[in-house]
């Protein structure tokens, strides 16, 4: 922890970054992220296994970008949705200092995208076992259980759209939701309402989403929704031997054609 | 609950739902999840709900030919259950409600809705009622409240005529003791934590202070606090346009939302998070205080418990208090 604070604080003070995000305590036994610019606040500073937040979803924040060079405490998760946002030309090559800290307490400190790359090669960054659990469960229902369980668990849904706004890769400025040139997705959250938005949201995270969960830790009506993107990342593997968030340049799945791709599914 | 069900009236009380407890239509007290501190929605999701219709029309050979809900078909309902911040919420939605003119659809659901208070015995690190001029034994706009004194017995107040009407269907359950219980000595101890006024003067006063970003930098924009807020009253409305035939809906809408005031023109006055979390600072502290004599908070803390960034309201009003 201390080579944390240190690192941190050592970074501000020479200017290296203008700010770090990180993880503080938060209310009762949860976690908050951070915001620092001043070095004496690197105390403040904590990790640990409840700190889960995916903080890469503050990289392309506004006013983040605008406070200048940007440093993160980076799980494996939020390094993968950063290869994936650098893979989108989010940002350029060592525009952000990515510190991570590994099961074995070690503070490493990433200044460039190969040295991430390199490490997520062995990184353990799968579906966590308990959730893949749920996904088995899911995948052995039956067509009418498996829609009877989604729109059981959509009914709770009354489009706060946190699950958006917490997903590192929902970035867009104008979401496909919020056109109403037409109004592709209805904005109420009735049936169908909810139900177009949650499947064009994890359409639209094929091939992106990098299973970090944090949708579902959002979602204050306590929708399981990592389990959907977590199908479609396996599907995506399956059909297209891709897995998002490992390179800084990779090419979008649904959107890239090689002649060796599978057919095999679609005729 | 065996004469509640008598008067024909719909019941809703907390239920629980795996993780969370919402306002349900019951019909027994087995149903009704008496040990839950708070639901996770506010009662609001009655009389203002995440969607409904206010209007449907059809496209006519000339014209259209509009129908409104028709008012007198709404349903009467009895708010078992909910807290004194729930009950006082219903002041600030009926405040706005009633602004520059009367919302029919809201007032008169109110109208047919008695609410049955329940004083709160415990509270947890979010509550803050006491700093807001409420408290876990408030019965402002409650028709009538329940405090319990032991697993048998409850303090019942009778405190409007139409809670009197409705006691009238379970009078013989009540009882006028020689000396009636301390309900104080029943209630949650919820310590005040800051000054209202100082926190409406302090917020009016320093409208471009840094702590603004400084509070806001992990805010994510989503709607989750203005959804679950019992005093939230922002909305959409959307039509739902079919060939000939179509339906207007009213929406929850919240100001923490990116689009939430971008003009025609492509201009967003609040276009950045800070300026949007300022507002919503603003508005419950100052503007409604200023338009309205209302303060738009009830300290229920749900925004606080539903934020997923924890950014917890409390924190941020003491922050402000101290600025």
């Amino acid at each position: 922890m201390n080579d944390l604070k240190n690192s941190v604080a050592e970074m501000l003070r020479n200017k290296t970054i203008n700010l770090f995000i990180g993880y503080g305590k938060g209310t009762g036994t949860r976690t908050r992220a951070l915001f620092l610019t001043n070095p004496e606040e690197a105390d403040k500073l904590i990790f640990d296994e409840n700190c889960s937040q995916n903080l890469a979803v503050y990289l392309l924040k506004d006013e983040v970008k605008s406070a200048g060079k940007i440093g993160f405490l980076a799980t494996n998760f939020a390094l993968r949705a950063m290869m994936q946002q650098a893979s989108e030309f989010q940002f350029k090559d060592g525009e952000i200092i990515a510190l991570h800290i590994t099961s074995e307490h070690r503070l490493i400190e990433f200044k460039d995208f190969k040295s991430i790359e390199m490490h997520l090669e062995q990184a353990e960054t799968g579906i966590p076992a308990a959730e893949r659990a749920d996904v088995e469960r899911i995948r052995a229902m039956s067509k009418q259980e498996r829609w009877d369980f989604w729109m059981n668990e959509f009914s709770r849904c009354f489009k706060c759209y946190a699950c958006r706004a917490a997903c590192p890769l929902c970035y867009c400025h104008r979401c496909t939701t919020d056109c109403n040139q037409p109004q592709w997705i209805p904005v109420a959250s009735h049936d169908l309402g909810n139900l177009n938005w949650h499947l064009m949201r994890a359409m639209h995270l094929s091939g992106r989403c990098v299973n970090c969960g944090d949708c579902a830790r959002a979602c204050p009506m306590d929708i399981p929704l990592n389990l959907l993107t977590y199908c479609l990342v396996d599907d995506i593997q399956k059909d297209f031997d891709f897995v998002a968030g490992m390179k800084s340049n990779a090419l979008y799945a649904l959107s890239t054609f090689k002649p060796d791709d599978k057919e095999d599914f679609i005729l | 609950m065996d004469s509640l069900n008598g008067t024909g009236k719909i019941i809703m009380a907390p239920v629980r739902k795996g993780k969370l407890v919402e306002l349900e239509p019951v019909n027994s007290s087995g149903e009704i999840a008496f040990d839950a501190m708070l639901t996770t929605q506010s009662a609001k999701k009655t009389t203002f709900p995440r969607w409904e219709k206010v209007m449907e029309y059809e496209q006519l050979q000339k014209g259209i030919n509009p129908k409104e809900v028709d008012l007198d078909t709404l349903p009467e309902l009895i708010l078992f259950g909910i807290r004194p911040c729930d009950a006082s919420g219903f002041r600030s939605l009926t405040a706005i409600f009633n602004w520059d003119s009367a919302d029919q659809l809201y007032l008169k659901k109110l109208e047919k809705t008695t609410i049955v208070s329940f004083a709160c015995h415990t509270a947890d690190e979010y509550c803050f009622c006491t700093s807001v001029e409420g408290g876990p034994g408030n019965t402002a706009n409650s028709d009538i409240q329940f405090t319990r004194v032991n697993d048998d017995n409850f303090l019942v107040e009778i405190l409007t005529e139409k809670g009197q009407a409705l006691a009238a269907s379970f009078s013989g359950l009540l009882s006028d003791p020689a000396q009636l219980p301390d309900k104080m000595q029943f209630l949650a101890d919820v310590p005040i934590v800051f000054d209202l006024k100082t926190v409406t003067g302090k917020a009016t006063a320093n409208f471009e202070h840094p702590t603004w970003l400084q509070q806001s930098y992990r805010c994510i924009g989503c709607g989750a606090c203005a959804y679950v807020c019992p005093t939230c009253a922002c909305f959409d409305i959307q039509d739902e346009h079919l060939i000939r035939k179509g339906v207007r809906l009213r929406l929850w809408d919240s100001c923490g939302f990116s689009l939430f005031t971008l003009h025609t023109s492509g201009h967003n006055p609040r276009e950045v998070q800070s300026h949007r979390w300022r507002q919503r600072i603003m508005h419950k502290f100052s503007y409604m205080p200023e338009r309205l004599n209302i303060t738009g908070c009830e300290g229920c803390g749900r925004c606080s418990r539903a934020c997923p960034v924890d950014m917890n309201i409390k924190e941020h009003l003491i922050t402000i208090a101290e600025l």
